[in-house]
């Protein structure tokens, strides 16, 4: 059980006071408290990637994260991704490439391939594969995502 | 995905029954609206009557904006992108001047001439949509330029429109469609007008940009499950876990205690907890004491459903084709085979889990939901709150996944149900659980299969028995007509092959206790697996090469026999595999589209299966954008190989035994083959492509693991231990 008081919580570096248990999960205080829908849920038991966020730029699964175990951790969400390079670069060739079907879980994707790509600027294949092996897409857009990261790190590369 | 529409509605009287209409838009400007494929209707005279005639606009208002509001919702499949490249390539304007909306099923605007509802499925958009909407932007251009040349005291044809402009050629004057469109809502709309050859196209057929993109990369996109309302609770909800069953009585006074937990409502079969967030909500549930009457199904399981399909597929069924005579031909054949081809129950899973927002109220009732049935969301709320249909207000949503299960409005009943108990807007989310153990599945089927071959192995007979349950029957009963329809036999009417003796029956079975719906390539999904998986055994039985025997039975379908060998050619069929490793060959003509698949697949000893490679040849007609037929025969692949390795749903004591992705599995990215797609260019008119990837998958996959095996599977998934040395 949950102890009931409030939560002081950082979120794409806003704080933010919330009245939940502490064991509610991050991601329903994300979408219901906070109305930031673009994390998603898909599983609600990390099985399928949709809800990842960073927790002090390490992906995380916010659906099993309670909300009372953040303490001073700062969280990403994909609404302020975009304002890092390697996310705006993510966006970018996720467009180029025209990765997107649905797009539901493209969230997740793209937070889990921008942790990749900040702890590993050169992924080989199986570097990819195990990053992104817990992010599913139910729209099969596997093949455009890999190429999408390879073609982000081979520009990164360049820089 | 859904019924699919016969090929031969295809190409007669388009636009017999459409008609255009201009007038001034609300603010100025050109509106022009128009009525589409209800000939999809009565060339068939079976879905009901209001299905397929949604209705679109084209809007330029005075600023030279274009709108075109989209009749078909967008689920990933591309029609917010396709549907405008219709349009813009005859109203000569670029794509990305054109914004998009969707149509709604009612409002102000629309009132008139949206009657009834929407369907958007069986890979239909582009087959249904690809004149009309054409005709629809050529009727603008034309009427933009009359408004010119009037202005101008110039002959129209003197006049042409390129880019939003209308250009007289003589005098180098130029106006843009803001300035013309007033002008041009009072032209009369021709009875006539030209539209461009396919050798003129300038957008169609080039790989353009998706539209709806990019707010689906940045989580801005809101699909219905982030629907805003203020003032909206958030409410989980727990189905009998038994079909049929009832809710009993539940305690609630533990949930009530917990934090921003406020209500708990029950229906017939159904528990709810509402609450301030889903957390709390989730929570709640799982401190409710839940009684359950299990009703009649309590002890029903899987075994059970198939023990009496098999009994009741050994009585003849309907005869849906009977062509020479089968009896005398296997009789007089060299050599006969008989076996029987099963498939299983399967979920839709779509990344979205169900959902939708409701606020009843005295007057009236509003819906927030990702739906491919507007008109049918409408209805069922106006039923059950008893209000007439245009004081319910559906507001469409993008969906996060379609595959068929949007096609049904039972969780859109269940919301409104228990939003009839709420003060206030309420969005009920089901949990992935509730989702994959409250679908309506794609059936399970149990076929007998018969055939015989002549002295040079050569099939000479050919016997289909299929048995199971009917979609169309319940879903659009006027289509199931004398003892079938033509979904549950999509596929194994029109084999492709020449065959002298063939005879096709429908056994109807409906399994107790366990819902059936359209899935992902509906029919074909079964029947394609049944017929290329026997067809191989054929070919086995005669000790030919599966390619080599599918050609000489294709010498009069130049179309499937092109797919055929240009898919073997670029898979490098014939060339030499290592140990435990073989290709596996598949053809088709389904949705209007042909296609040919080749799996290389790699089984290890102890009998995983590894799908390394898949080859896809495809000709669905003309191509709209290369862009989206690439991305959805790959989507589709994607999705008949988590069928063909991992899925079925099976039930226990009446209970769906799956839950969630780890006994429900998708294909994750490390388990993906490497994917060729061979676009054939064709003139021909556009063939569904939403679907037929993912029933050629599943044969080419089999019967690839019969070549590396010798192990023949008759019903997927497939299972390790059949497959072990
Ligand atoms: S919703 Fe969190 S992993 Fe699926
Ligand atoms: S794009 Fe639809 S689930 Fe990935």
């Amino acid at each position: 059980m949950g102890e009931a008081m409030t939560f002081k919580i950082k979120v794409n570096d806003v704080e933010h006071e919330v009245d939940v248990d502490s064991d509610i999960p991050l991601l329903w205080v994300l979408r219901d408290v906070l109305g930031m829908t673009g994390t998603k849920f898909g599983c609600g038991r990390a099985l399928c990637g949709a809800c990842t966020v960073h927790v002090n730029g390490m992906p995380m699964r916010s659906c099993v994260m309670p909300v009372g175990d953040l303490g001073e951790s700062s969280v990403t969400t994909i609404e302020a991704i975009g304002d890092t390079p390697i996310g705006e670069e993510l966006q970018k060739a996720w467009l180029d490439l025209e990765v997107v079907q649905c797009g539901y879980c493209q969230s997740g994707q793209i937070m889990s391939a921008a942790a990749l790509l900040a702890s590993t600027p050169e992924p080989t294949d199986h570097d990819i594969d195990t990053a992104m092996a817990g992010n599913i897409c139910r729209c099969g857009t596997y093949v455009r995502i890999r190429e999408a990261i390879k073609q982000v790190a081979q520009t990164s590369q360049g820089d | 995905m859904s019924i699919r529409v016969r090929d031969d509605t295809q190409s007669a009287n388009l636009s017999r029954r459409g008609f255009l209409r201009a007038s001034v838009a609300a603010g100025g400007g050109l509106l022009i609206a128009f009525s589409l494929p209800s000939r999809l209707v009565d060339a068939r005279e079976t879905i009901e009557a209001e299905s397929f005639s949604p209705d679109g606009f084209i809007r330029i208002d005075p600023y030279g904006r274009v709108t075109v509001i989209v009749p078909q919702v967008e689920m990933g499949q591309g029609t917010f992108t396709s549907c405008p490249m219709l349009i813009a390539e005859e109203l000569e304007v670029a794509l990305s001047e054109i914004q998009t909306e969707q149509a709604p099923p009612d409002g102000a605007l629309y009132s008139n001439s949206l009657i009834g509802s929407q369907v958007t499925g069986g890979s239909t958009s582009i087959r249904a949509f690809y004149e009309p909407l054409r005709k629809a932007g050529a009727t603008a251009r034309e009427m933009l330029i009359a408004a010119a040349a009037t202005t101008w005291s110039v002959e129209p044809s003197s006049c042409r429109a390129e880019s939003g402009n209308v250009i007289h050629e003589p005098s180098g004057r130029k106006l843009g469609y803001g300035a013309l469109a007033e002008k041009a809502a009072m032209v009369p709309v021709p009875e006539e007008v030209a539209l461009k050859e396919p050798s003129a196209f300038k957008l169609i057929g080039t790989p353009a940009k998706r539209l709806d993109t990019p707010d689906k990369v940045n989580g801005k996109t809101i699909y219905g499950i982030d629907a805003k309302v203020p003032g909206m609770k958030i409410a989980t909800l727990a189905i009998c876990p038994v079909f049929g069953g009832k809710l009993k009585g539940v305690d609630a006074s533990k949930a009530l205690q917990i934090k921003n937990v406020l209500q708990v409502v029950q229906t017939a079969d159904t528990v709810a907890v509402v609450a301030t967030n889903m957390g709390a909500a989730k929570k709640g549930l799982a401190a409710l004491e839940i009684e359950w009457d299990a009703g009649p199904n309590a002890k029903l399981t899987t075994s059970d459903i198939v023990a009496d399909m098999a009994k009741a597929s050994e009585a003849d069924g309907v005869l849906v084709r009977h062509e020479g005579d089968v009896p005398k031909a296997l009789e007089d054949a060299s050599q006969t085979l008989e076996a029987i081809y099963e498939v299983p129950f399967l979920a839709h899973t779509t990344m979205e889990p169900l959902n939708c927002t409701v606020h009843v109220r005295e007057e009236g009732c509003d819906i927030w939901v990702g739906t491919q049935v507007i008109g049918r969301a409408q209805a069922v709320a106006a039923e059950l709150t008893g209000l007439p249909p245009e004081k319910v207000v559906v507001h469409n949503h993008m969906l996060g996944g379609g595959f068929g299960r949007r096609l049904e409005v039972d969780f859109i009943a269940k919301a409104v149900e228990i939003a009839k108990q709420v003060d206030g807007p309420v969005k009920l989310i089901w949990s992935r659980e509730e989702d994959i153990q409250h679908d309506l599945y794609r059936p399970s089927f149990y076929d007998r299969l018969h055939a015989g071959l002549d002295s040079d192995g050569m099939p000479v007979a050919w016997s289909h028995r299929i048995c199971g349950s009917s979609v169309i029957a319940r879903w659009a009963s006027p289509a199931f007509k004398d003892g079938y329809d033509f979904d549950t036999v999509d596929g194994a009417l029109e084999m492709p092959y020449a065959i002298p003796n063939v005879r096709l029956q429908y056994v109807r079975h409906e399994p107790p206790g366990i819902p059936t719906g359209f899935w992902r390539s509906v029919g074909p999904s079964h029947n394609i697996f049944v017929v290329e998986s026997f067809i191989d055994e054929c070919a086995a039985a005669a000790n030919k090469d599966p390619l080599e025997y599918r050609r000489a039975l294709l010498a009069k379908a130049p179309r499937a026999l092109a797919v055929l060998e240009l898919a073997a050619e670029k898979a490098g069929w014939g060339e030499k595999l290592p140990e435990r490793s073989g290709r596996g060959i598949a053809v088709q003509n389904v949705f209007a589209s042909f296609m040919a698949q080749v799996a290389e697949v790699e089984v290890s000893k102890s009998g995983e299966a590894n799908v390394k490679r898949v080859t896809c040849a495809v000709d669905c007609g003309v191509v709209i954008n290369p862009n989206t037929i690439e991305a959805q025969v790959q989507s589709a692949i994607v999705y008949g190989l988590s069928a063909a390795l991992f899925d079925e749903i099976t039930l226990k004591d009446g209970r769906v035994e799956q839950s969630n992705f780890h006994d429900y599995r998708a294909l994750h990215m490390n388990e993906m083959p490497s994917i060729d797609i061979h676009i054939v260019k064709s003139d021909e008119a556009p063939g569904g492509m939403g679907e037929p990837g993912t029933s050629a998958l599943v044969p080419a996959v089999f019967n690839a693991v019969y070549a590396a095996t010798g192990v023949r599977l008759r019903r997927p998934p497939l299972k390790a231990d059949h497959l072990k040395v």
